[in-house]
């Protein structure tokens, strides 16, 4: 038994691949706690960072700078009365939730976080996140139906043209950079997202970078794409509340309609990580062919402890800086000892066994966080498109534009080899 | 890695394929029925994964599941179901579905008693790995020609359709 679990951390594959259940089942759980925090993390932030877009203040009361809100909220949530409508189909309406959660949840199998780090490695890597994250439409569309209601029904027909047509302007997209990927000496390319990075690796650039500015706007076309396929603002129809209430989850409450919530921050999550994986190195440190050498390799190596302590700094400011008065007292204890774990996590990362195997995961993760940014600062800036306008980018802009990448990219490929 | 439980998880992704294909055609709200067919089409798709098919099975999930159902339900929340669940079926084609069934039961018992000879005793060694690149040789090079006639026809296809939904183009 022992021999087993120790037996995999001698090989250099991942857990699916080397078929030991044991580490395919503990990543998946990693996996699904790193998660869960991200989407807690995420919903602060996004509340926070709006605010002082807008500047207000955002979240101050419940525990210091609002940092409890999101645990006060699935609280409620937990609490609060689950009610279905009664013309509703039961079946239906419980199945749709459950659709969202599951399918955002499964393409995490493939998403590689580090060269070993990854549940599995499939041979259709890519395509598998692809196909698995559009069944979570028919989540919303079951949702909206279910609900047997005007709003609703609107926002799941609104949201079904949306992520059908924009499905296809993602897919040129990703097709021209899985195309960059068989530009080596061989001639094949490759789905599985672990092979995409090794073949930016072995190609020495990111693929945004690859035949400037071919690779970019094959990024841009994806980039545009994956907000109207999470349906975030400016291309939020499906839920627009000035329209629709909250389009095809009006009628779910408390529980179910938390399931929404979690899957639409993960799903913004997995699109995110694909972006990463095809176009910005995944795993990959900055700069890993001109910057080498031992100092250098030191040097990056210390980024992620160095977050936490900057991390952790930050929060011992804060806490200088609350109130004085007693009523405060509890509140600044808290903020003090959150400042505390955050400050060991950090001298934890500086440890060098922990340095080194923590760091491809720790750049994966910032990629994946800078797009998040993105996400919120389009909330705060863009004004939401209406449907036509929606449509017409989607159809003539984005797919006209994507066709035409896909063939400038086959065509340099041919003759640049 | 070696397969693990193939003959559980080959009954259990046929029973779910015809539990869920019966229910398609047996139950009267068509969004149900839409709903078990997608049921069935994944489990189609796992069969094809266990044949170490990945390609087709991902093409299976992203085509049929989540691309063609996703408009079936679109079309299906569009029709008045209440108007359409009391109208009469005037599908009066019966004998012609018992006659094709008796035909396809009698081939399936003509399998079943000779199947030995059909098929082969082993099973052929695919590898696992690169199914995705030897499907794009056999279209891309091998067949090239075939595949691109089909696609033609499809266009031809996607332009009718237009042509006759839209009166003024």
């Amino acid at each position: 038994m022992l021999d087993y679990i120790t037996s995999y951390l001698k090989s250099d594959t991942t857990p699916g691949q080397a078929g030991n259940f044991f580490w395919a089942f503990v990543y998946i759980l990693l996996i699904f706690l790193g998660l869960s925090v991200a989407v807690i993390a995420m919903n602060w932030l996004e509340r926070k960072i709006l605010a002082h877009m807008q500047v207000r203040l955002g979240p101050m009361r419940v525990g210091p700078h609002g940092l409890l809100q999101p645990i006060a909220d699935a609280l409620k949530l937990l609490i609060k009365e689950d009610i279905m409508p009664a013309e509703a189909d039961p079946v239906v309406f419980w199945i749709a939730p459950l659709i969202v959660v599951i399918t955002a949840f499964t393409v995490f199998i493939v998403v590689p976080f580090g060269p070993t780090h990854a549940v599995t490695d499939m041979n259709i890597g890519v395509l598998f996140m692809l196909g698995v994250s559009s069944l979570s439409v028919l989540g919303i569309v079951t949702a909206g139906w279910a609900s047997n209601s005007h709003y609703p029904l609107i926002g799941a027909l609104r949201s079904s043209a949306q992520m059908v047509s924009y499905e296809i302007a993602m897919g040129l997209a990703v097709i021209s950079a899985v195309l960059m990927t068989s530009l080596n000496t061989d001639g094949t390319g490759t789905l599985s997202m672990i092979g995409i990075v090794q073949a930016q690796q072995a190609q020495q650039t990111w693929f945004i970078f690859k035949f400037f500015p071919l690779g970019l706007i094959a990024f841009f076309v994806f980039a545009v794409a994956m907000v109207a396929e999470t349906n975030r603002a400016p291309f939020d129809l499906p839920e627009a509340e000035s329209e629709l209430t909250a389009g095809f989850h009006t009628e779910y409450s408390g529980f179910r309609w938390s399931l929404f919530f979690l899957a639409e921050y993960s799903a913004m999550i997995a699109v995110s990580s694909i972006a990463v994986t095809l176009w910005l190195g995944g795993w990959m440190r900055p700069f890993p062919h001109w910057l080498t050498g031992e100092t250098w390799d030191l040097v990056f190596s210390l980024f992620p402890g160095v977050t936490f302590v900057l991390l952790a700094l930050i929060t011992f400011y804060s806490t200088i800086r609350m109130p004085k008065h007693p009523y405060f007292r509890v509140q600044t204890i808290g903020l003090a000892g959150f400042g505390a774990v955050l400050g060991l996590i950090g001298l934890l990362l500086f440890v060098p066994p922990v340095r080194d195997r923590i760091q491809d995961i720790y750049w994966f993760a910032v990629k994946v966080a800078g797009f998040m940014y993105l996400y919120i600062w389009y909330r705060g800036t863009f004004p939401r498109y209406r449907f036509d306008q929606l449509m017409k980018v989607g159809w003539k802009v984005l797919l006209p534009i994507g066709l035409g990448v896909l063939i400038v990219t086959g065509i340099l490929g041919v003759v640049l080899s | 890695m070696q397969p693990v439980a193939t003959t559980f998880f080959f009954y259990f992704l046929s029973a779910v394929t015809v539990i869920s294909g019966i229910a398609v055609i047996t139950r009267r709200n068509p969004v149900h029925s839409a709903l078990a067919l997608i049921v069935a089409l994944l489990g189609q798709a796992g069969l094809y994964l266990m044949l170490y098919a990945p390609f087709v099975a991902g093409v299976q999930i992203i085509l049929y599941a989540g691309g063609i159902m996703v408009l079936f339900l679109f079309v299906i929340m569009l029709v008045n179901i209440e108007r359409a669940q009391k109208e009469e079926q005037f599908n009066k084609q019966w004998i012609v579905g018992i006659v094709a069934a008796l035909a396809l039961g009698v081939l399936f018992v003509l399998v079943y008693m000779k199947g030995k000879g059909l098929f082969p005793q082993t099973v052929a060694q695919l590898p696992e790995g690169e199914n995705t690149q030897g499907i794009a040789m056999l279209l891309y090079r091998d067949y090239m020609f075939a595949f691109e006639i089909a696609s033609l026809l499809l266009l031809v296809a996607i332009i009718g359709a237009v042509v006759m939904a839209k009166k003024r183009i």
